[in-house]
């Protein structure tokens, strides 16, 4: 019996451009999308929109971000707070760390104000209240940045 | 002479496996430090307590007065300047208007000396205020430039 050459037995290579050619492109989306700023934000809080909210021309120095959920929960350094009082006793240790460990005054220390855009003016107003109680004089309140007008239609 | 056999030529092969290694341990590690930053901008206003803010030089201007009046269920219910009651199709568009004409505008920079204070309900939801500072603070004209009105807003102490 005349047994047949089984083929080509050559070494098939997979041609690789198009995939290294892609792979490429994406990290160069990646490296250029990528964000290292530390800045504070939380997937829980929708900001409320305002065409003159703008982003700082300085970063600020060693800010205090307070976030405020839409049902009233405080988050203050990861922490997600039930009652403004814990949220007091938080600040108020903030407050001795800062004097004791830095030479700032807490005037000059910025207290962000993440705010809900549903979460009650009243509970911001508190916040803003004990601040000033622990002598903060200085608050940035965050919107979120829009292209649109926001006072056109209430 | 003796010509050489140009058919006789190696085939380099490429290793490929290292640098595929490498670059999809870039991949991966950009996946995962990918991180969507929304863009988001501050209003800046400086509140001292009120002790430290009486000690200070009262303003020679009329201190405005803006009241947000809310529905049980937080919604907008009223808007007020001073004695003036803003119940249009657009409040706030009014009450930028209102201010507008009280600062004096024409483009130029805002005032400095005149101070709004912003009295809402407890219930008012959070962007009512927000658009009320919008309101108040400036305006973004036609060429996007961004123009101030008011610079001291603050917010009435609660009750």
């Amino acid at each position: 019996m005349r047994i047949r050459p089984k083929g080509n037995t050559g070494i098939v290579e997979g041609d690789l451009t198009p995939m290294i050619d892609m792979t490429f492109q994406l990290i160069a989306f990646f490296m250029m999308v990528i964000n290292f700023s530390d800045a504070e934000q939380d997937q829980r809080i929708k900001l409320p929109a305002s065409e003159l909210a703008r982003p700082p021309t300085a970063p600020y120095e060693q800010p205090l971000t307070i976030h405020l959920t839409s049902n009233g929960h405080f988050i203050y350094a990861g922490d997600e707070l039930f009652d403004i009082a814990r949220l007091r006793s938080a600040l108020l240790r903030e407050t001795q760390i800062i004097l004791r460990h830095t030479s700032k005054k807490l005037a000059e220390v910025t207290v962000i104000i993440r705010a809900d855009a549903n979460s009650k003016t009243g509970l911001v107003q508190e916040i803003i209240g004990i601040c000033q109680e622990l002598k903060f004089e200085k608050f940035a309140l965050r919107g979120k940045q829009s292209e649109a007008s926001t006072i056109r239609g209430a | 002479m003796k010509i050489r056999n140009a058919d006789h030529r190696e085939i380099i092969t490429l290793q490929m496996t290292p640098m595929i290694d490498i670059v999809f341990q870039l991949l991966v590690f950009f996946v995962f430090t990918f991180k969507i930053v929304l863009p988001e901008g501050d209003f800046n206003i400086r509140m001292p307590s009120a002790s430290a803010s009486e000690s200070s030089q009262p303003s020679e201007t009329p201190l405005l007065k803006v009241r947000l009046r809310a529905t049980p269920t937080g919604e907008l219910a009223r808007v007020q300047l001073g004695d003036l009651v803003l119940d249009g199709e657009a409040p706030f568009a009014q009450l930028h208007l209102e201010i507008r004409n009280l600062v004096g505008d024409s483009g130029g920079p805002g005032s400095t000396e005149q101070e709004v204070e912003i009295e809402a309900d407890y219930e008012l939801k959070y962007r009512y205020a927000m658009n009320a500072i919008t309101a108040i603070t400036g305006y973004v004209d036609d060429n996007g430039e961004q123009h101030k009105l008011v610079e001291r807003v603050r917010f009435a102490p609660l009750p």
